[in-house]
């Protein structure tokens, strides 16, 4: 035997054949090799673009921007810099998206749910909405909607009149924009309180059905406390809320609140186009609970409305919504169309006008790319959150 | 479009990125090798740059292509047009996609020195003006407050419209649009008041309407916009030949020479300024790295300043624009060009 003292341990091996030591090793070397390839990449273009005599950085942003803005959400005129076109881009890019992923929901619902009727009408018209809808670009949707609808609309001096408060032209959808008093706080108030109230009478209504097997109709109670809470707070207070009427000035309408065509447009395709996948996930999903389930809640009692409501949606949730994350990111991601029809969101406000008075590209880009990268990560962990949620469920 | 423009914008950082930095002449070197020059031009505006239903690109702009293509190659056929937004167009260039960019683009301080690109001359002097629809009964732009007002983006006629309302205390509704053809569209569909752009730009779009006369442009002028072409910073070779281009077409209507008679005077005309621009004596295309006859090609190939104007936006054109500040100097007007010598 050997004489040294190596012999009261096994011999180790050298470092680099220790399967665990080789891996940090390479793993250290690969971390190593990126990072430098994005320092390379990050040094290399600012030295080309100070070559090339192209502005860098983000002082951009406080500068005036000087041009107009169709739709804003915050206060916007001229005066306004750079980096809060970047805001107002972003909350109509916001808002466009969340309008359009509610709207989808709701038809895709509908119309997938429809699809599986045993009328054979409406089944029929179900799948012809489906295989019209998205086969058909979206592009040529938004600029059907917009370039079809504007020219039924009338000129602002011959609007449609709804009782002198709403208007309908080519400039718009017009109607009267609240103006709130500082006591419009107390209603504010009794809503909350209204809505805590309705959810402690779900919960206890729920309780009492699994106790006792009695069914409570929350539907009418809630609705009662939702609409006679704020009402009995909003006359108690002496009405603190007064209406600003739109009027004809001019070429156009002043005051009140607008609905653009563009929005109207935007709008529409996106939640039409995105609808009809919606509603062939909902059909796949609704498929994929086994039929058994159906014939024993029929033998159960249950009628097909409650079925689907209390045995066939719960389960089908489950597939629904992993696919349909996917199409509110779709969705989003698609409202970057808008420039075609005017409407400002972000690409076109910030990735477009911007760019363009500005010139600084990379920049730019690399903000908007972060935005859609932000709002579909958190689109994603909210629907993530929600899937785990509804698959607790199973029992 | 959309898509377009964020390919160029990758294409740019792209180029950013891992390009070396270029060097003077790299672009006429480029273009030699390729064997065209590729020229940025719009998605179609009569009079500037427009293509027929071959393919044909026709206008005063796409003529500034062709004429560098003479000069360069000796055949004013060696130019391909990549079409592009107003809000494109930097990018395009920037990014060495196109390597001159002749768009009916205002030349003003901002594009001079923050986005590295050079403006190479004025091929037209235009100014901002108003396009009205008749029934509204306006005769001034002064009386235009409250109005919706369809814009192109990404044009500096956005700014000009902001400090016009501004300066005169007056609101407005900017609806803006991405390219000229959805703008002239949703004005005709009644969706804004006024349209408002370069005033050639309004006689151009205006006979795209469908009723051109229902339609009128407001006398005021809001804005001064030289529009001119457009090369990279940093090489100042092919920035030359650009500018020597168009100087040329300038200098041979100063001197008479037509495409028609170019070739009678080269060989019978003893005016020196005539024989020099030809190419005959004096220091022919030394200085640009072009051949001697290289504003002959011009000339002969694509034609004089006057020629080019008449021919796509003047009396020979369906917009029959009168000439006015694109006179030459010597009648009136402020088009000059430094003397070939």
């Amino acid at each position: 035997m050997p004489m040294d003292n190596q012999d009261d341990m096994p011999s180790r091996p050298p470092f680099w054949n220790d399967p665990d030591k080789r891996a940090l090793i390479f793993q250290v070397i690969v971390l190593a090799a990126v990072f430098a390839f994005f320092a390379y990449i990050f040094s290399n273009t600012l030295h080309n673009l100070e070559k090339r005599g192209i502005s860098t950085g983000f002082e951009f942003l406080n500068n005036e921007a000087g041009f107009g803005i169709l739709m804003s959400l915050i206060p916007y005129d001229e005066t306004y810099t750079f980096g809060r076109t970047f805001l107002v881009g972003l909350l109509n890019t916001i808002l466009v998206s969340f309008l359009g992923i509610i709207l989808a929901t709701i038809i895709g619902f509908i119309v997938g749910v429809a699809r599986l009727s045993n009328n054979w009408l409406v089944a029929k018209i179900a799948s012809v909405y489906i295989e019209t809808f998205r086969n058909i670009p979206l592009l040529l949707q938004i600029l059907f909607w917009y370039f079809a609808m504007l020219p039924l609309l009338p000129h602002p001096r011959q609007s449609v009149n709804l009782g002198d408060a709403f208007f309908l032209n080519s400039r718009g959808f017009y109607m009267p924009a609240p103006v709130f008093e500082s006591a419009f706080l107390w209603v504010l108030a009794a809503i909350i309180i209204a809505i805590i109230a309705v959810v402690i009478l779900v919960r206890w209504a729920h309780k009492r059905q699994e106790r006792t097997g009695q069914p409570f109709h929350t539907f009418w109670a809630s609705l009662a406390i939702l609409v006679a809470l704020p009402l009995i707070a909003y006359v108690a207070t002496g009405m603190p809320l007064s209406w600003n009427l739109p009027e004809l000035k001019g070429f156009n309408f002043r005051g009140g609140m607008t609905i653009i065509p563009e929005l109207a447009a935007l709008l529409l395709a996106l939640s039409i186009y995105t609808a009809s996948f919606i509603a062939e996930i909902v059909r796949s999903g609704i498929q994929a609970v086994s039929h058994g389930q159906t014939e024993a809640a029929y033998a159960l009692g249950l009628r097909p409305g409650k079925t689907l409501q209390l045995v066939i949606i719960p389960q089908a949730m489950r597939v629904i919504i992993p696919q349909l994350t996917s199409q509110y990111l779709n969705l989003t991601k698609n409202s970057s169309l808008a420039a075609a029809v005017g409407y400002p969101d972000l690409v076109a406000v910030f990735a477009g006008t911007t760019l363009n008075q500005t010139g600084q590209a990379v920049e730019i880009i690399f903000m908007t790319m972060m935005v859609y990268l932000t709002i579909s990560l958190l689109i994603s962990l909210f629907m993530n959150w929600y899937n785990k949620k509804m698959a607790l469920v199973e029992r | 479009m959309n898509h377009k423009r964020l390919v160029s914008a990758t294409a740019l950082i792209a180029a950013m990125t891992f390009s070396a930095a270029s060097h003077a002449g790299a672009t006429l070197d480029a273009v030699n090798k390729k064997g065209h020059v590729q020229c940025g031009v719009t998605t179609g505006l009569a009079g500037f740059s427009q293509s027929n239903d071959k393919g044909e690109w026709t206008g005063i702009d796409v003529d500034m292509c062709r004429a560098v293509a003479a000069a360069v190659f000796g055949d004013a056929t060696k130019v391909k047009f990549t079409p592009l937004t107003a809000k494109e167009r930097f990018t395009a260039l920037q990014s060495g996609e196109i390597d001159m960019l002749s768009r009916n683009t205002t030349w003003t301080l901002t594009r001079d020195t923050n986005l590295g690109l050079n403006f190479a001359g004025v091929n037209y002097y235009d100014g901002q003006g108003f396009l009205v629809s008749k029934n509204l009964g306006v005769k001034s732009a002064t009386e235009l407050d409250g109005a919706a007002v369809c814009i192109q983006a990404g044009t500096t006629t956005e700014l000009n419209l902001a400090d016009y309302f501004r300066r005169h205390g007056m609101k407005y509704t900017p609806i803006t649009f991405d390219r000229s053809e959805e703008t002239i569209k949703a004005f005709e569909a009644g969706r804004c008041d006024v349209l408002t752009s370069d005033q050639s730009q309004l006689y151009a779009l205006r006979i795209q309407l469908a009723k051109p006369d229902s339609a009128t442009v407001l006398p005021e002028v809001v804005s001064k916009e030289p529009l001119g072409p457009v090369v990279r910073n940093g090489d100042e070779d092919w920035f030359k030949i650009v500018r020597w281009s168009l100087n040329a077409m300038l200098n041979a209507e100063e001197l008479g020479i037509t495409s028609a008679n170019i070739d009678e005077l080269k060989g019978s005309s003893t005016d020196p300024n005539i024989r020099r621009l030809i190419g005959l004596e004096g220091i022919k295309g030394q200085g640009l790295g072009l051949s001697d006859d290289w504003a002959y090609n011009i000339v002969k190939q694509v034609g004089n300043y006057s020629e080019v104007f008449e021919r796509n936006v003047g009396k020979g054109s369906a917009l029959g624009i009168a000439r006015g500040l694109n006179a030459l100097w010597t009648d009136g007007g402020i088009q000059y060009a430094a003397p070939i010598r």
